[in-house]
C-alpha cells in the first residue's frame, strides 16, 4: 500500500533533504499528489460528523466553525503532549483570525490526500520525528486562510456588499458600513461558498499569534483541572476491559494456559487467546488484574531471546573493536591520517536498552458497531498503518475502520509502531470474545515495561588523531547494535547496510574533520526495538559530544573554543553554541564546587547547545543549571519552543542518570518505577531556554532538546570528578 | 458493601474489599481525572486526598477506608486549589497532562500546610509525583507563583 521508501519516521538529516525532494519530485511528476495543503471538499464522514455535532460546519478536511462560534480544527498530527495541537491552532487562527477562546482541536485519521505527512513524501498519515510543525506549516495556514475567504464571500452575500471591504478580527466580520457579525452566523452559508482555488498568507509582520511569546495553551486549563480526556478515559456501554498476559521471554509462544481460576474471580468475564499474549477480561480494570494473576500459562521458548545484557554487550564491545560491516561516511583517509597524527586517543561507550515509560501505560479500545464497521480510539500516532492492520484482522474492508485519536499521556515515540501492538491487541480481543462488547485493552506498568519496544542498545568505539598543532585531523565512529527499521515494513530505509537511524548524528557532525569513518555493525537480536524521542542522537551525539572533550583535553585546548575552530563563525552550530556561551558566562570562572561542560547537537532540522552546570559531594553530581539555545527555525509558539526544551533536558537527563532495562537470559529485570527509575522533581535542575531569531521555515522542537544533555553533563562531571561518563547510566561509570 | 463519600456525594460501592480506590473511583464512579500511571505507590498519578490527606489510591483498599471521605480533583475546591490551577493554566505547566491532576493535590497540600515553601521544600513534597515530560521547572514556577498570589 505504502512505498517502502515512504515509510520514514525520522530520516537524519541530510538524507531526509535528499530524499524529501526525490520524493517530492516523483510525486509530482508521478501520480499527481499534492503535497500540502489541498482544497478538498470536506469527505463524506466528515460532513457526516460535522452535521452530528449539531450546527457544526466542515469547511474542509483541516476545520469545522460551529453556529456558535467555536472552531474546531482537525488534525492530522497526534498530540502526545508535545503540543502540536496547540501549533496547529495557532497556524490556523493566525489566518482565520480566530478568536484564540473559541478554538479546540480534534485528531483526524482516514484521509491520506488531505493528512499525509509531507516529511514522509505525503502518502501516509503519521506523528514522528518532530515533523508536526513542518508539515503543517503551509497546509494550515492555507486551511485557515481559506475559511476566512469564505466566511466573508458568506457576509458580503448576505450584506450585499463588496468582500474587500470586510475585515476580520478575534472571530468577528465587521463592515464599514456598522454590519458586523461572528463567524457563528456565517459558518452555514460559507461552506457553500466556492473554496478559494488559492489564497494569500499573510506576511509576517501581520502576525498576531505566529511567533507570539504571551500565547497560552488552548489545552492547559483542562489539564489542571482532571477533566482532560485520554484513551484511558474512552467510556461505552457494556465495555469490557482486558490486561494482557505477554510472553515472559521476547519471541516466545503460548503454548496452554489453564484460566479456571481466573474464571472464578468475581468480575472476570474471560479468557481469550491472541496472537501476541492472553487476555483476560473483566468488567472492569480490578478484576481484570486480579484474574490476570489467577491465569498459569505453559510457554514454548524455543524461538525466543535468551541472551543477557551481559552477554549481549560483551559481544557488542567484540563487535566494536572489528572492522564495521558497514560504513555510513568515509571522508579522506582515516587510515593514513591516525597513522601520521602525533597522538591518537581511543574510547568505548556503551548505552542500554531505554523504556519509553510514558505515564499513561499503552491502551487502545475497539468495538464493531451496528452495521459491521470497526472502531477504534487510541493514540494512533500512525494511524493508516493500524486502521489496514485492523481491517484485516477484523476481516472488513479498511474504509470500515474507523478510528479515533485520542490524547495520550505522553507516547515519545512507543505509539507509532509498525505492528499496531497494543492497538491490534484490543481488535484481537474483541475478536475473540466474538465483538459481543466493546473493550479496552490496559497495559498494566508492568506489561509497560516488560512487553517491549525499546530504545536499542549500543556500542560505539571511537578514535581521534590530533596533529602536532592540536588539530584533529582523524576521526573514527564504529556504532554496533540493533537497526529499529530492518526487518519491518520499514526495511526499505536500510540502505548499504546502514540504517539511517543507527548512525544519524554521528555521520553529519558540523565539525569540519578532514579525514573520518563512520562505520556500523547492526546486530540480530531478538528484543523489540522502536525510535525514543530523539531515535539515533540519543546516543550518537552522546558518544561524539563526550569524546569530542577528550580529544579537546588530549589538544589542551578549550572544549568551546576547539569546537568553535572547526565551525564556520556564521553557521547555525556555532551561533547557538555562542549564544549558550555567553548566556552561561562561559568565561566567568564559576563559585568553588560549581563545573560546566558543553555540547551542541543537530537533530530533526534544528541545533541546540546546551551548556551545564553540576555542584558535586566528591562522590556523585547534582545537575544544578543548564542553559540551552536552541534554533528551530521559526518558533511558532515560543514558549512551547522553551517547554520541549525544558522537558527535553529533564527526559535526556533522566536517561543518562537514572535508565536501563536488562535482561537476565532474555527476561527484562525491570518492572514499574521502583526498578526503571524516571527523573524526579528533586534532580531537575533549573533551565534557561535562548532561541535564535529565525525566519526559516519551522524545524523540529519536540525531540532536539534531548541530545545535548547528556554529554553537556558527563563533561562537567568530568571537570568535577575527573572521571570520563563512558557507561551509561552514570552510576555505572562512577562506580567503575 | 463500602460507604465512601466521594467528593460530598455518598457512594455505596458494591465490590470487594481489596478493591484499591483507584479503581473504585475510574471505573465504578466514573470519575476519570484521578490517574492510573504504576499502580503501586510510585508515580502519584492517582493522588487523591482521604479524609484531608493525599492519599495514593491505587495503593489505598476500600475496605480500609469504609466511611471516608474522598476528594479528587474533580472535587478540589478553596482558594488555594484554585490559585494552583489557574496559575498552572496561565504558566502553560502541562504537557501532555496526564500526571498533572495528582501535581495539583500535592501542590495544594503543600501550599496549604506550607504558605511559602522554598525549591528544597517543593522538592521534598513533590518528589513522589512523576512527570514523564519532566514539566518539573514549571511545577517549582507554579508552585511559587501561587504562594506570592495567596500571601497577597
Ligand atoms: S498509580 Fe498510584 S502512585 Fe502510580
Ligand atoms: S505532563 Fe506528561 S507526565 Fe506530566
Amino acid at each position: 500500500m505504502i512505498p517502502k521508501l515512504m515509510q520514514s519516521m525520522a530520516l537524519p538529516a541530510r538524507v531526509e533533504a535528499s530524499r524529501r525532494q526525490f520524493l517530492l519530485g516523483a510525486l509530482a511528476a508521478g501520480t499527481g499528489i499534492a503535497v500540502g495543503y489541498r482544497l478538498l471538499s470536506a469527505s463524506p464522514a466528515l460532513a457526516g460528523e460535522a452535521q452530528a455535532g449539531n450546527d457544526s460546519h466542515a469547511f474542509s478536511p483541516y476545520l469545522t466553525i460551529g453556529g456558535d462560534g467555536k472552531v474546531t480544527i482537525l488534525s492530522s498530527q497526534f498530540e502526545m503532549g508535545q503540543g502540536s495541537y496547540n501549533g496547529i491552532a495557532t497556524l490556523v487562527a493566525e489566518e482565520l483570525d480566530a478568536d484564540w477562546s473559541t478554538i479546540d482541536v480534534k485528531g483526524a485519521a482516514g484521509n491520506i490526500p488531505a493528512y499525509g505527512n509531507i516529511a514522509f513524501g505525503g502518502t501516509m498519515q503519521g506523528t514522528g520525528g518532530s515533523t508536526s510543525m513542518s508539515t503543517s506549516w503551509e497546509r494550515y495556514r492555507k486551511a485557515g486562510a481559506a475559511a476566512r475567504a469564505m466566511l466573508i464571500a458568506a457576509a458580503a452575500a448576505e450584506w450585499k456588499v463588496d468582500a474587500a471591504e470586510i475585515t476580520v478580527e478575534n472571530g468577528v466580520l465587521s463592515h464599514p458600513s456598522g454590519k458586523s457579525g461572528g463567524f457563528g452566523a456565517y459558518a452555514a452559508k460559507a461552506t457553500t461558498m466556492p473554496v478559494p482555488a488559492d489564497v494569500k498568507l499573510k506576511e509576517p509582520s501581520a502576525w498576531k499569534f505566529i511567533g507570539n511569546a504571551e500565547l497560552k495553551r488552548f489545552d492547559s486549563a483542562r489539564k489542571a483541572n482532571g477533566t482532560e480526556q485520554y484513551t484511558i478515559d474512552v467510556k461505552l456501554p457494556g465495555m469490557l476491559t482486558a490486561v494482557m498476559i505477554h510472553p515472559p521471554l521476547f519471541g516466545a509462544k503460548a503454548k496452554s494456559f489453564d484460566a479456571s481460576a481466573a474464571r472464578a474471580i468475581k468480575g472476570v468475564v474471560d479468557v481469550v487467546e491472541t496472537p501476541r499474549g492472553i487476555a483476560v477480561v473483566g468488567e472492569h480494570m480490578w478484576a481484570a488484574i486480579k484474574g490476570r494473576e489467577a491465569v498459569t500459562v505453559e510457554w514454548d521458548e524455543s524461538g525466543a531471546e535468551k541472551r543477557g545484557t551481559a552477554e549481549l554487550m560483551s559481544t557488542y564491545r567484540d563487535l566494536a573493536g572489528k572492522t564495521p560491516a558497514a560504513f555510513a561516511r568515509k571522508d579522506g583517509d582515516a587510515e593514513a591520517a591516525f597513522a601520521a597524527a602525533a597522538k591518537v586517543i581511543e574510547a568505548t561507550f556503551e548505552f542500554p536498552y531505554l523504556a519509553h515509560a510514558a505515564l499513561e501505560p499503552l491502551n487502545a479500545v475497539a468495538r464493531r458497531n451496528e452495521d459491521g464497521t470497526i472502531e477504534i480510539w487510541g493514540g494512533h500516532q500512525l494511524p493508516d498503518v493500524y486502521q489496514k492492520l485492523a481491517s484485516e484482522i477484523a476481516g472488513v474492508p479498511v474504509e470500515n475502520v474507523r478510528l479515533n485519536v485520542m490524547k495520550t499521556g505522553g507516547s515519545f515515540g512507543r505509539r507509532a509502531v509498525f505492528d499496531g501492538d497494543v492497538v491490534v491487541e484490543a481488535v484481537h480481543v474483541a475478536k475473540a470474545l466474538g465483538f459481543r462488547a466493546p473493550v479496552k485493552v490496559q497495559w498494566t506498568r508492568e506489561e509497560d515495561t516488560r512487553a517491549g519496544r525499546y530504545r536499542p542498545a549500543y556500542v560505539h568505539r571511537l578514535k581521534a588523531g590530533i596533529d602536532a598543532d592540536g588539530k584533529l585531523v582523524a576521526w573514527s565512529d564504529h556504532i554496533v547494535g540493533q537497526s529499529i527499521v530492518a526487518k519491518t515494513a520499514w526495511d526499505g530505509m536500510v540502505q548499504n547496510g546502514v540504517d539511517p537511524t543507527s548512525v544519524e548524528g554521528a555521520n553529519n557532525l558540523p565539525y569540519a574533520i578532514q579525514n573520518q569513518t563512520v562505520g556500523l555493525t547492526t546486530t540480530d537480536v531478538r528484543v523489540p526495538v522502536l525510535w525514543w524521542r530523539s531515535v539515533g542522537s540519543t546516543h550518537t551525539a552522546f558518544a561524539a559530544e563526550a569524546f569530542l572533550d577528550e580529544v579537546a583535553q588530549a589538544a589542551g585546548r578549550d572544549p568551546l573554543e576547539f569546537r568553535l575552530s572547526m565551525l564556520e563563525p556564521q553557521s547555525r552550530h556555532a551561533t547557538v553554541l555562542k549564544l549558550a556561551a555567553e548566556k552561561a558566562e562561559w568565561q566567568k570562572p564559576l563559585p568553588e564546587g560549581r563545573f560546566r561542560g558543553v555540547a551542541v547537537a543537530e537533530s530533526f532540522g534544528s541545533v541546540v547547545a546546551q551548556i551545564a552546570e553540576v555542584s558535586t559531594d566528591g562522590n556523585g553530581i547534582k545537575v544544578e543549571r543548564v542553559v540551552a539555545a536552541v534554533d528551530c527555525g521559526l518558533a511558532i509558539n515560543p514558549d512551547q519552543v522553551r517547554a520541549q526544551v525544558e522537558g527535553g533536558i529533564g527526559f535526556g537527563l533522566s536517561a543518562i542518570l537514572g535508565e536501563e532495562i536488562t535482561l537476565t537470559d532474555g527476561k527484562v529485570d525491570q518492572g514499574n518505577f521502583d526498578m526503571y527509575t524516571p527523573l524526579r522533581i528533586d534532580a531537575m535542575p533549573k533551565v534557561e531556554v535562548h532561541i535564535v531569531a529565525s525566519s526559516n521555515p519551522p524545524s523540529g522542537i519536540g525531540e532536539p532538546g534531548v541530545p545535548p544533555i547528556g554529554p553537556a553533563v558527563a563533561n562537567a562531571a568530568f571537570k568535577a570528578l575527573g572521571k570520563r561518563i563512558r557507561v551509561m547510566p552514570f552510576a555505572k561509570s562512577l562506580n567503575a | 458493601m463500602v460507604n465512601i463519600k466521594i467528593n460530598g456525594v455518598e457512594h455505596a460501592i458494591e465490590a470487594e474489599a481489596d478493591m484499591p480506590l483507584l479503581w473504585a473511583i475510574r471505573d465504578l464512579v466514573g470519575l476519570t481525572g484521578t490517574k492510573f500511571g504504576c499502580g503501586m505507590a510510585q508515580c502519584g498519578a492517582c493522588t487523591v486526598y482521604v479524609d484531608g490527606s493525599p492519599t495514593r489510591s491505587c495503593q489505598t483498599f476500600i475496605g480500609d477506608i469504609d466511611g471516608a471521605e474522598v476528594t479528587t480533583i474533580e472535587g478540589l475546591k478553596g482558594k488555594v486549589a484554585e490559585t494552583v490551577q489557574s496559575v498552572w493554566a496561565e504558566l502553560d505547566v502541562p504537557q501532555c497532562g496526564y500526571c498533572q491532576s495528582g501535581q495539583i493535590m500535592s501542590a495544594t497540600d503543600l501550599l496549604a500546610s506550607n504558605p511559602k515553601p522554598t525549591d528544597t521544600d517543593i522538592d521534598a513534597a513533590m518528589s513522589g509525583n512523576l512527570c514523564r515530560c519532566a514539566t518539573y521547572h514549571r511545577i517549582r514556577a507554579g508552585i511559587h507563583e501561587a504562594a506570592k498570589r495567596l500571601e497577597a
